[in-house]
């Protein structure tokens, strides 16, 4: 999906939407199967249930000139900035053609060109060089906004804090997203809060913010657009608590036990794919048969994707040296 | 050429590379209204304005992180560290991020960034503001470490800091920031990686670098009137470190003594003792000497602080034991 303009209520942006988030659950289902198989290894933090996070915030701003940064689970980002899923399949690979030549995995995916700064892996230490970009923006009165992305678990970090209180001194262009999807790997995040309600940690800090719903696309869309919006003529950081659920475990190790069954698929029944897809049949713009056909082309992308990666040279023995200085 | 002090030559390479380039901005505790907690930043508020030059909150950690991600934004940010011993709450992010970020982008991303305030033991200050924390930040590859010992180095290492395309650690000392030296005006660079003989001797060589090269030539003086030549090499740059000078000078003198006063557990010192007994083994006549702070946390007693530091004395007794003299 190319970087969207703000044009709500537009059909053929609707389609583009529900295209690119199935394009993501379709890779994410990919990249398991692959995890299973040992193509690929250590973490793989999966994004499926949370597509419509992502794709809806990344949709209401201007790659060319707005930031996007992000923690460890990166793959919905990626795919939502425009990346080649050919190049994404092969950084999970570890080949020399994945976007980082290989050597950040999946954790680490980077554009510079699409102004996508991480797949970032510590938790929460991304919250500061987000509102970093945000003071060269700042700096250079370029308009760029910048969506900080972070997680329920890294709410709690220092990071967070510290960033929110410069960012408000000196009214960085920042939108501040906690994608709340209720788990901090496998610690339910009432258990470890002290407040349940994150907008009032940015109100804490003099912060306007709001909860968005987080399964469906467009009030994402919508939200983050009026955010934006908000960033640029009232010169203010903005919070966001975008409630969401993630499917899967933590990452390819977790079993997800720490949750029942039916809290799971209370959330499927919500799913953010299904909502995009009812809203588009109502409007009469989108028939079973035409989703099937989707379908089918987003599958064959992530199998093109695989083929790609399967057939990509390794790094060479060379490369381990290369990149550590500039 | 003018006589100026330390901290006027930082001065001098901060003014200059903020005159010459608006990428260059400056931000820590304290830099702009208070004018430095150590006046290095002194009048720069006032010439260059808050934009430029920024007071933050006492948040090492957020602060490190802005100026990184400023810096892979396309700005040139140097952040002052009030003292190394506050970078410690920032290390993540020196670390993790602006060690590692081009490696794991795979080269699409450069952090240009410097990252200075004193380090070292000063005078008084207690176990958890005394302490050398060069060795931490030199384990990292992804990182540029230096330790000027003179104000004219200072200003030209400084400068070719701020110009580099990757994170440098820039590493002054309370005890020098009044030390003057002569100081070339305008232009004066000096390059990242070259060690300096800061006096030419043919009966052994001492390696070190920052704050101890003064005491290292004030020994060298007593030892020469004990009719021992001793040639001095400053490192300046522990990361990259310019092993060849070390190597020719201890080809030259066959004898080897590291002064660092950093404690001696995997330390620069002791890596450095290590390269030259492997890569000189052939060329050295004894062993070589490490003279580095004692294995201790800084006490706070005056007598106690001086014996837990590289002394004269014990300089001295390491090069008579290199020279079996």
């Amino acid at each position: 999906m190319a970087s969207g303009k703000k044009s709500g209520g537009d059909a053929e942006l609707e389609l583009e939407l529900l295209r690119t988030m199935l394009l993501i659950r379709r890779f994410e289902e990919k990249a398991a199967q692959m995890y299973g198989l040992k193509k690929i290894g250590g973490f793989c933090h999966l994004y499926i249930g949370q597509e419509a996070a992502g794709v809806g915030a990344i949709s209401a701003i201007d790659l060319g000139r707005d930031y996007t940064v992000g923690a460890y689970r990166d793959h919905g980002y990626a795919l939502a900035c425009g990346m080649d899923p050919k190049a994404l399949m092969a950084e999970l690979f570890g080949k020399a053609t994945g976007v980082s030549k290989g050597k950040g995995g999946s954790m680490h995916f980077f554009d510079a060109a699409r102004h996508m700064f991480g797949g970032n892996g510590i938790v929460g230490a991304q919250i500061p060089v987000a509102t970093g970009v945000a003071l060269k923006a700042r700096y250079r009165k370029d308009g760029g906004v910048v969506l900080c992305w972070f997680g329920d678990g890294a709410i709690h970090q220092g990071s967070f804090h510290e960033s929110l209180n410069m960012a408000k001194i000196w009214k960085l262009p920042v939108i501040y997203i906690c994608e709340n999807n209720q788990y901090g790997m496998g610690t339910d995040f009432r258990r470890v809060s002290s407040v349940t309600d994150f907008v009032v940690m940015g109100h804490s800090y003099g912060i306007p913010g709001r909860v968005v719903n987080g399964m469906d696309v467009m009030e994402v869309r919508r939200d983050v657009a009026e955010a934006a919006q908000q960033v640029r003529t009232e010169a203010t950081p903005v919070f966001l608590e975008i409630k969401t659920y993630r499917y899967r475990g933590h990452s390819m190790s977790d079993p997800a036990k720490y949750r029942t069954p039916e809290e799971l698929e209370s959330y499927k029944k919500q799913d953010p794919l299904l909502i995009q897809k009812a809203r588009l049949e109502e409007a009469g713009t989108l028939t079973d048969e035409q989703y099937a056909a989707m379908d089918t082309a987003c599958k064959a992308t992530c199998d093109e994707a695989v083929k790609f990666a399967e057939e990509s040279p390794e790094p060479s023995p060379e490369a381990l040296y290369e990149d550590i200085l500039a | 050429m003018s006589v100026i002090t330390f901290r006027e030559a930082l001065r001098a390479a901060l003014d200059e590379e903020m005159a010459r380039d608006d990428a260059v901005i400056l931000l820590g505790e304290e830099v702009g209204q208070y004018n430095g907690a150590y006046k290095v930043s002194q009048g720069l508020l006032e010439k260059y304005g808050p934009e430029r030059v920024m007071d933050t909150p006492i948040s090492e950690e957020g602060f490190t992180g802005i100026g990184i991600g400023a810096a892979m934004a396309g700005l040139r940010p140097v952040v002052e560290w009030m003292t190394l011993n506050f970078s410690l709450q920032a290390m993540d992010q020196v670390i993790s991020n602006a060690a590692k970020m081009r490696y794991m982008s795979g080269g699409q991303f450069s952090v240009p960034i410097v990252f200075r305030g004193p380090n070292g033991p000063a005078e008084f200050l207690g176990a958890q503001h005394s302490q050398a924390l060069q060795s931490l930040y030199a384990h990292f590859p992804g990182l540029k470490v230096v330790a000027p010992s003179t104000p004219a180095d200072g200003k030209g290492l400084l400068k070719a800091s701020i110009r580099d395309d990757n994170p440098v650690i820039f590493l002054e000392s309370e005890m020098s920031y009044g030390m003057k030296g002569e100081v070339p005006d305008g232009e004066h660079i000096v390059p990242i990686g070259l060690a300096d003989i800061k006096r030419a001797g043919k009966d052994v060589t001492i390696v070190t670098y920052s704050k101890p090269v003064r005491m290292v030539l004030d020994a060298v003086e007593s030892l020469a009137a004990e009719g021992i030549d001793a040639e001095v090499v400053d490192l300046r740059s522990l990361r990259p470190l310019d092993e060849k000078t070390v190597y020719d000078s201890v080809a030259k003198t066959n004898r080897c003594v590291i002064v660092d006063e950093s404690m001696p557990f995997a330390s620069v010192g002791s890596h450095v003792a290590w390269l030259v007994s492997h890569a000189c083994f052939d060329d050295l006549d004894a062993p070589v000497q490490l003279v580095s702070g004692e294995d201790v946390p800084m006490p706070y007693n005056h007598a106690l602080e001086l014996a837990a530091q590289p002394s004269i004395a014990k300089i001295v007794d390491a090069v008579k034991r290199v020279l079996y003299a």
